[in-house]
């Protein structure tokens, strides 16, 4: 498979029939592994991390789950290609950096993907869309095993996988999901939320990971620690605490409606003016709006069938994403202008949202 | 008091938080919790600050140790935070296990073990039984016993050399 064909089509991911997918947009499970006595990427020498990706990469395609899947060195692949398997949540930001001797493997439906040589020898992860962390991790434990059969992994029966960094020794495991919460943001209780979840040993980050803003009202809760609890446990763990933020998410989402309907209406409202008039806009103004939108259609303001072209904007709106429509490379003006254009055509036949119910009825007074 | 990240500026921000009924505190300076997005309301863990901060400087023990397959030293891991390979984790294990403690919540892993792992295990526990056996039947000089033993343990060892490690 090329990569033309991986990316000219929307990931199989942003669907959004599964379950709890109004508020967590995507669940996802990753493994690190590394193989006996071959130096971490970050300390080989340029020969032995060609020798460890020859090594893996013919193993990893031949997954049963990789019978169709797209395989490449990443020097073989260009920038552009790189930012968008970033802004498609494939590979990380510092993966996309490297070059000869790293590799990387994804299944046609961007389900499952294999970084390899990235700060591990291996980082599998595997993603579907709504909550559904329990078979995520499914998914990528069987990868795992298979895996396990043909590579040497290096294990330790004290200290369990071990990785180059000590923050993931042990099970090697992250599960995170991607929640979206504007109710709890427009209701300045997401702080709390964040400080409650930080209390619980989970960590909270932005849409892309460590070290990145919270764009768009997206936040990514995660396991923190690796050591001295079964993956099932933590899974488990980190399952109820997502339903409990769904819950408070959606309280604040009635409350809102309740209390301070014209907000609400105003703030779906205005984004569906912006996003569907406007001529340039940036990529963090679109990403803001369209978290509006989309709880407008969870509110019932738009139509259902909106949802799906709300998602799949989140990812076409961002910068490699347009330039990959324009066929060329875009300054940052002309990308603001493309983007627009994408947008409003994308909601040409959207309606405007629904009105609120009548000034004089009770509520809005 | 100085900044914990920069160390040079004065620390303005002082951060505690307790996880598990541990208390991590951090003292910072305006610009690095800014850096580290310690005034945006997007949530931070305190554990990723320390973690930062603490793994590139707390491997503790004889400075000039270094690893047998890969070179890798105790001044490496303060520059980078990583280490050099899977061997390392067994040439710095005690020098790891305080940072591991405050990372985690123990130093033992109890989750899956790999087959071929676990198979190692088995017989790796198997040849320690043999090996007491052993030592009983020659103290009671029962050395036809005591061979038919060695056999096993010769049997299960070769078995143990046979697990490839095809990637050295």
């Amino acid at each position: 498979m090329k990569i033309d064909e991986l990316l000219s089509k929307p990931s199989e991911w942003v669907r959004s029939d599964s379950p709890n997918s109004k508020i967590v947009m995507t669940s996802r499970v990753r493994l690190a592994r590394n193989l006996r006595n071959v130096p971490f990427p970050g300390w080989a020498k340029k020969p032995d991390r060609q020798r460890a990706l020859d090594l893996m990469r013919p193993v990893v395609e031949a997954l049963p789950e990789m019978a169709s899947c797209f395989s490449d060195s990443l020097d073989n692949l260009a920038a552009l290609d790189k930012q968008m398997l970033v802004e498609r949540h494939l590979i990380s930001r510092e993966h996309a950096a490297k070059n000869a001797g790293s590799g990387i493997v994804i299944n046609d439906k961007e389900t499952i993907c294999v970084m390899i040589n990235e700060e591990d020898h291996l980082r599998m992860q595997a993603i579907k869309s709504g909550l559904q962390l329990k078979s995520v991790f499914k998914t990528i434990d069987k990868v795992d095993t298979e895996l396990e059969e043909q590579l040497d992994f290096a294990f330790s029966p004290r200290l369990g996988y071990l990785t180059a960094c000590p923050t993931n020794v042990g099970t090697g495991m992250r599960a995170s999901a991607m929640v979206h919460l504007p109710a709890m943001v427009l209701s300045d209780q997401i702080n709390q939320v964040v400080q409650a979840v930080n209390k619980l040993g989970l960590a909270v980050r932005g849409l892309y990971g460590e070290g990145t803003e919270a764009l768009g009202n997206f936040f990514q809760v995660s396991n923190q620690t690796t050591l001295g609890e079964r993956e099932a446990d933590v899974i488990e763990r980190l399952n109820k605490v997502i339903l409990q933020i769904i819950e408070h998410e959606e309280n604040a989402r009635c409350t809102l409606l309740e209390k301070k309907p014209r907000l609400v209406y105003d703030q779906v409202g205005r984004s569906y003016g912006i996003l569907s008039q406007a001529h340039t806009i940036s990529s963090k103004e679109s990403l803001n709006l369209l978290s509006l939108m989309r709880m407008g259609v969870d509110l019932e303001l738009l139509p259902a069938a909106t949802r799906t072209i709300v998602d799949e904007l989140f990812i076409a709106v961002q910068p490699a994403h347009v330039q990959r429509i324009a066929e060329r490379k875009l300054t940052a003006e002309e990308r603001d202008s493309s983007r627009a254009e994408l947008i409003r055509q994308r909601l040409q036949d959207v309606p405007r949202p629904n009105n609120p119910p009548p000034i004089g009825s009770t509520e809005l007074a | 008091m100085t900044c914990d990240i920069c160390k040079k500026n004065e620390a303005t921000v002082h951060l505690t938080q307790i996880i598990d009924s541990k208390m991590l505190k951090i003292d910072l300076c305006e610009v690095c919790s800014k850096s580290k997005g310690l005034q945006e309301a997007n949530g931070f863990s305190l554990a990723d600050l320390q973690v930062g901060l603490g793994a590139a400087e707390e491997i503790t023990g004889n400075a000039s140790t270094k690893c047998s397959v890969c070179g890798f030293t105790q001044a490496d891991f303060k520059k980078t935070g990583r280490l050099g390979c899977s061997a390392c984790w067994e040439t710095f294990e005690q020098g790891l296990g305080g940072l591991l403690k405050a990372m985690h919540k123990s130093d033992r892993h109890v989750g899956k073990v790999p087959s071929k792992a676990a198979h190692t295990l088995v017989i790796t526990e198997r040849i320690k039984q043999l090996t007491g056996d052993l030592e009983q039947a020659i103290q009671s000089e029962k050395y036809e016993n005591a061979a038919q033993l060695r056999d096993q343990i010769r049997e299960l060892e070769s078995q143990l050399k046979v697990t490839p490690v095809k990637s050295t």
